[in-house]
């Protein structure tokens, strides 16, 4: 059971899921409201925002590189989008116009995504360097364009996507429901997603097999930045405003949930499943001391020490392995 | 060769054992070298040469229990430190090297050791470089970056710096396998001139002709285990390889007539600026035909032309009698090209990724289903057809490809590129860190593709390699064709003088 | 010249790059190239430049260190805390005590990487999370406004009446010019620091050659916490408070010039000069577009636009194209 697990999902997922019961239990058992509807209606809300963009840092990171762009790249499609429904009339816009709007944002986070790609693959430039000079592009864009302030002021129909459920399941999460779902058929399923594994741990080589190395990179950074556009879209519809830097304390947080989901820092290895559980468990962390009265402040710190306590646990679960091997 | 016999020895030790995670590497294996000798230490990948190595220079501590006579003096623990202190160095197979550092400062490395900071004094360090640079009678430019240097004198470098701390007893491990010959020689020179000064050289190297002129004992190790000490003289190049492998090989020439065949594969005039000029030859169904020459003879940089990576100025390439030109491997994978790499480790696999994943790499279409999906189940169906019919030893599939041997990771190489049906293979130097053991399963198998009617051009720096198994044998040096050759009528000595000349 | 450009190709790229910014802006906008514009570019770029060479050496050791600006909210906090419960110390006391838990914070990474094995920009990635979010919890938030007196009065180094204002310097850039000097020393004259580019270079050679690793990772990381804690002190001095939040986010700016400035994600390579070109290049950029009379909001902007474009130019070989006959090429 526990030998399928690990190889449908990723060798993490055990662990993980054990992590994530052990927290469950124990802010069960001390924090009074943690195991109400209300607290994981809550969680199943604050989720997806996160989630959505920790997938956009996942699949450049699989590829050997990073994505430090994301929180603008979704800025910027969510400004896309604003700018769109303001010109057909803000409150009243309709539903044309709206859809108008999605499609723009979407096409402003490829090409963002897509312009990363392209110097990354053909100029050779490091990842991080390129999208670092990206973000900076991209929020000075963002701040020149609404002179720092926020805009809002949206059709009430958009509540529906940030706040609305179906079937008791919140929309948001249906959303990144999909996106992880389309994202785990991507990388374990088609050939751009094999290709990404490749050349994450060796991009001459895959080029020597015949990869298309350089094509495939740019089709990574520009997924990545659709993705970014989704969380964009979906941080306007939850927030009914949109704010250039809004979202950027979550930026490292996604790598954290990353790591934490297993994903090798180095490339070529990750996978969708693990770094979902990893987000549940890091949401679940926060919420639940939210109720014991500590802040967000206490909640990042903990996350932070939470990853470094999970590597050292793999670093030791490693020595043990070596050992017992050395037994046998 | 000096007397030694009241001298201490440079080294000795009756028994040193190690052990990684389970597995004996080295078991009770004792070594003694004389002050002033050449020893060669000879084995095959995986039998504890380097293992060794590591153990006397401190990198790697032995299991309790083993102190070495260092001239004279009785150790019990080696560091690096202690070990560069007592006059012993080593040049390593990789080299370890600093590719951002000069050449003055990769030469003068040590001098900038030792954990309490001093002041650097450039100086004195060029000084040292230019002096062990001299010894070796060879220039280099000092404030070269490392990294801009051609392999060749990279290794000069390795050497160079080796010289610098005044060693006597000097480890050399595979330190010819990228020098062309004549830089090799002059290498062998110096290691004579140090020999006469007194100091000891241990040399590692898989080339047997050079091991048995050098030096005058052989250590032999196979899996961690001593075989024995033997004086070189009288001892044969097969009898060596047999104490190595403990079997028995025997040198037929597998040469056919293929003349009559049809021409798979024309080459005509094809030049590329600086790398080689004016090569033609044809390639015939069903041929294996030999391509060999000194490192820097412009072989590798052909097979990237043919394979795409890389475009000709000039010349024609005809496939099946259609013109080519490749924008890319990709048109030339499509058209019916395999190139196996000479760098397995670096461009021919994967290493970190599976055995499974590498195999199916160049087919990923071959194993997408409806939808556009990769179908799991016909990747494990094409990987386990291979691993039967290139008989391909592995664990799991799903096993890292760096878990296997070299000769093995060779075999899944060929699965990934007969897996596209090619037309034409070229194999680049395939038996590169593959033991002299494997060698002939790969051989096999590349006979058995000739049979079937696969064209294939055998790249090799190894002349016995192509004059063994090349039904004709090309000699390219200076980026031309100089000579073709029938193994048939040309014996192994011919052939190498000829190479070698 | 030509020896300069082979052992610097990066920086001798953005010299050039700089010089025509200069060039082209002392032309349209005249107030650029006055000592007043000069000064007070030194004086508000002397922060984010100790970092700049704090981070360098830790790149030159191939690792990374995302940490070290909110490592620096933390180190200001506590140095001012220790010296209001002191009842005031001084300069010495502060800055010893601004390196002494700048040290301290770098050692923590350095012990983490070391010790488990965990590559640098995992464990710096947890402790910005752990740094920022533990100092957010026990200030609450709060900032301190009432400093020392010595700490929040500006101290001139030299000064000079122009025609259109005061030209100075003040004590920050002092302190930066040390910070630059010492680095520079650190990594070009002394064994210590041609073994960090040893190490960043090639880690299992250097560990082969029988450098200490550990010796390795705590200077990297114990000098850029260094460094942090002494700017986190002089932007204290500057702006007279202590906002725990004001630092965060400056990392990725500095990483950013610093990587601008030659130095290599991936270690073995970086200078002193690169850094300072680095810094000044998005300085002069952010200035000379004020002085031109452009949108603050646009800086941002065209900053990334250069580093981008600077990028994107960087195969272009600058001792090539002087001197095509080189003899070695990569």
């Amino acid at each position: 059971m526990i030998d399928r697990m690990k190889r449908a999902f990723g060798p993490e997922v055990p662990g993980l899921l054990g992590f994530l019961m052990l927290v469950v239990v124990i802010f069960g058992v001390t924090a009074p409201n943690f195991l109400t509807g209300a607290n994981l209606g809550s969680i199943a809300f604050q989720l997806p925002e996160l989630g959505i963009l920790t997938l956009a840092m996942l699949i450049p990171i699989i590829s050997g590189g990073f994505n430090l762009a994301i929180i603008y790249t979704a800025n910027m499609a969510g400004l896309t989008l604003a700018f769109v429904l303001m010109q057909f009339g803000g409150v009243e816009a309709g539903i044309g116009p709206f859809l108008l709007g999605i499609v723009l944002a979407l096409g402003v986070g490829a090409l963002s995504g897509a312009a990363m790609g392209a110097v990354i693959a053909y100029v050779g430039a490091h990842p991080i360097l390129v999208s670092l000079a990206m973000m900076i592009f991209l929020r000075g864009l963002g701040e020149f364009l609404t002179k720092g302030g926020d805009i809002s002021g949206f059709p009430p129909y958009l509540a529906t996507l940030g706040h609305g459920s179906v079937l008791g399941i919140p929309v948001p999460l249906i959303l990144f429901g999909l996106c992880a779902v389309a994202w785990h058929v991507l990388l374990t399923r088609t050939r751009h997603g094999f290709a990404a594994r490749m050349i994450g741990s060796n991009l001459k080589a895959a080029a020597y097999s015949g990869v298309h190395a350089k094509r495939t990179l740019v089709l990574i950074y520009t997924l990545s930045g659709v993705m970014c556009a989704i969380a964009g879209i979906l941080m306007l519809s939850r927030f009914n405003s949109v704010r250039v830097g809004h979202g950027e304390a979550l930026l490292l947080v996604t790598v954290l949930a990353c790591f934490l989901g297993g994903v090798d820092p180095f490339g070529g290895f990750g996978r969708v499943v693990p770094v979902v559980i990893a987000l549940v468990v890091l949401q679940v962390l926060s919420s639940g001391l939210n109720l014991l009265g500590a802040n967000q402040h206490l909640s990042t710190a903990v996350w932070g020490l939470f990853l470094v306590g999970v590597m050292i646990l793999r670093w030791g679960a490693g020595r043990w392995k070596e050992r017992q091997r050395g037994r046998g | 060769m000096p007397d030694v016999t009241d001298a201490p020895p440079a080294i000795r030790f009756s028994h040193v054992s190690k052990v990684f995670g389970g597995v004996k590497a080295l078991r009770d294996v004792p070594f003694e070298v004389g002050q002033g000798e050449v020893h060669c230490l000879a084995g095959e990948n995986g039998c504890g040469k380097s293992t060794l190595i590591k153990i006397i220079t401190g990198v790697y501590q032995p299991e309790t229990g083993a102190e070495m006579d260092l001239f004279g003096e009785r150790l019990s623990a080696i560091t690096p430190t202690i070990a560069r202190q007592k006059g012993i160095a080593v040049i390593w197979q990789d080299l370890a090297l600093f590719a951002e550092m000069t050449v003055a400062e990769n030469i003068a490395f040590e001098t900038m050791l030792g954990n309490r900071p001093r002041f650097v004094d450039y100086a004195a360090l060029r000084a040292k470089a230019e002096a062990a640079l001299a010894r070796l009678d060879v220039t280099l430019d000092l404030d070269a970056r490392l990294g801009t240097l051609p392999i060749a004198q990279r290794q000069v470098v390795a050497i160079a710096r080796a010289l610098v701390g005044e060693a006597r007893l000097i480890f050399m491990d595979e330190p010819t396998a990228s020098l062309t010959q004549a830089e090799t020689d002059a290498l062998l020179a110096v290691v004579r001139t140090l020999s006469a000064r007194g100091v000891a050289v241990v040399f590692v190297s898989h080339r047997l002709a050079e091991v048995l002129e050098i030096s005058s004992r052989v250590t032999v190790l196979r899996d961690g285990r001593l075989v024995g000490v033997y004086p070189t003289e009288g001892m044969t190049q097969a009898r060596l390889t047999e104490l190595m492998t403990g079997k028995t090989f025997d040198h037929q020439v597998m040469a056919r007539e293929t003349s009559a065949d049809p021409v798979m594969l024309e080459v005509a005039g094809l030049s590329r600026k600086g790398e080689f000029r004016d090569v033609s030859f044809v390639l015939r169904r069903g041929e294996v035909l030999g391509l060999t020459g000194l490192i820097g003879a412009g072989r590798t940089e052909l097979a990237h032309v043919l394979f795409g990576m890389t475009q000709a100025e000039e010349g024609r390439v005809l496939l099946d009698g259609r013109e080519m030109r490749f924008a890319s491997n990709r048109d030339a994978v499509a058209a019916g090209v395999a190139y196996v790499s000479e760098d397995r480790l670096a461009l021919g696999l994967i290493q970190p990724q599976s055995i499974s994943d590498n195999a199916v790499l160049s087919v990923l279409r071959r194993i997408t289903g409806r939808a556009g999906l990769l179908s799991p189940k016909a990747q494990d169906d094409l990987v386990a057809h291979w691993v039967r019919e290139l008989a391909v030893k592995i664990g799991q599939p799903g096993d890292a490809v760096s878990t296997l041997s070299g000769g093995n990771q060779q075999r899944v190489v060929l699965a990934k590129w007969l897996a596209t049906e090619p037309k034409v293979l070229i194999l680049d130097c395939p038996t590169v860190g593959v033991d002299v053991g494997a060698r002939a399963g790969i051989f096999r198998i590349v006979r058995d593709l000739a049979a079937k009617g696969l064209a294939i051009l055998l790249i090799s720096d190894e002349v016995s390699e192509v004059h063994v198994n090349a039904d004709r044998v090309l000699h390219m040096a200076g980026g031309r064709i100089v000579g073709e050759y029938d193994p048939r009528q040309t014996t192994l000595p011919e052939l190498e003088a000829a190479v070698y000349a | 010249m030509r020896d300069f450009l082979r052992a610097y190709p990066a920086e001798a790229k953005l010299l050039v790059v700089l010089a025509l910014l200069v060039a082209g802006l002392s032309v349209a906008a005249p107030e650029f190239l006055t000592l007043v514009n000069i000064t007070s570019l030194i004086n508000n770029n002397a922060v984010n430049l100790i970092w700049a060479v704090g981070l360098l050496v830790v790149l030159i050791a191939g690792g990374i260190d995302i940490s070290f600006a909110v490592g620096a909210s933390v180190v200001q906090y506590l140095v001012v805390m220790a010296l209001i419960g002191m009842g005031g110390g001084g300069w010495a006391v502060g800055i010893a005590l601004a390196m002494a838990f700048g040290i301290g914070l770098g050692l923590i990474n350095a012990a983490l990487i070391h010790g488990f094995r965990i590559i640098s920009i995992v464990v710096t990635i947890s402790t910005f999370n752990a740094f920022f979010g533990l100092l957010m919890f026990f200030t609450s938030g709060k900032s301190i406004y009432s400093l020392p007196d010595w700490l929040s009065r500006p101290i001139y180094l030299w000064e000079l009446q122009t025609e259109i204002g005061w030209a100075d310097i003040r004590l920050p850039v002092a302190v930066m010019a040390v910070c630059l000097l010492a680095t520079w020393f650190l990594i070009r004259r002394t064994t210590t620091g041609r073994q960090l580019y040893a190490f960043g270079d090639n880690p299992e050679g250097a560990r082969r050659a029988g450098i200490n690793i550990w010796l390795m990772q705590a200077i990297a990381f114990g000098w850029c916490g260094m460094m942090a804690g002494i700017a986190g002190l002089m932007q204290a001095h500057v702006t007279k408070e202590v906002v725990p939040n004001a630092l965060i986010g400056r990392e990725l700016d500095v990483l950013a010039a610093v990587v601008l400035g030659g130095a290599r994600l991936g270690g073995g390579r970086g200078s002193v000069l690169g850094c300072v070109l680095g810094v000044a290049l998005v300085a002069v950029a952010q200035n000379g577009l004020n002085l031109l009379g452009v949108s603050p909001y646009a800086f941002k902007m065209v900053v990334g636009i250069i580093i981008l474009a600077a990028i994107s130019t960087s195969n272009i070989d600058l001792a090539a194209l002087l001197a095509p006959k080189r003899r070695d090429r990569e």
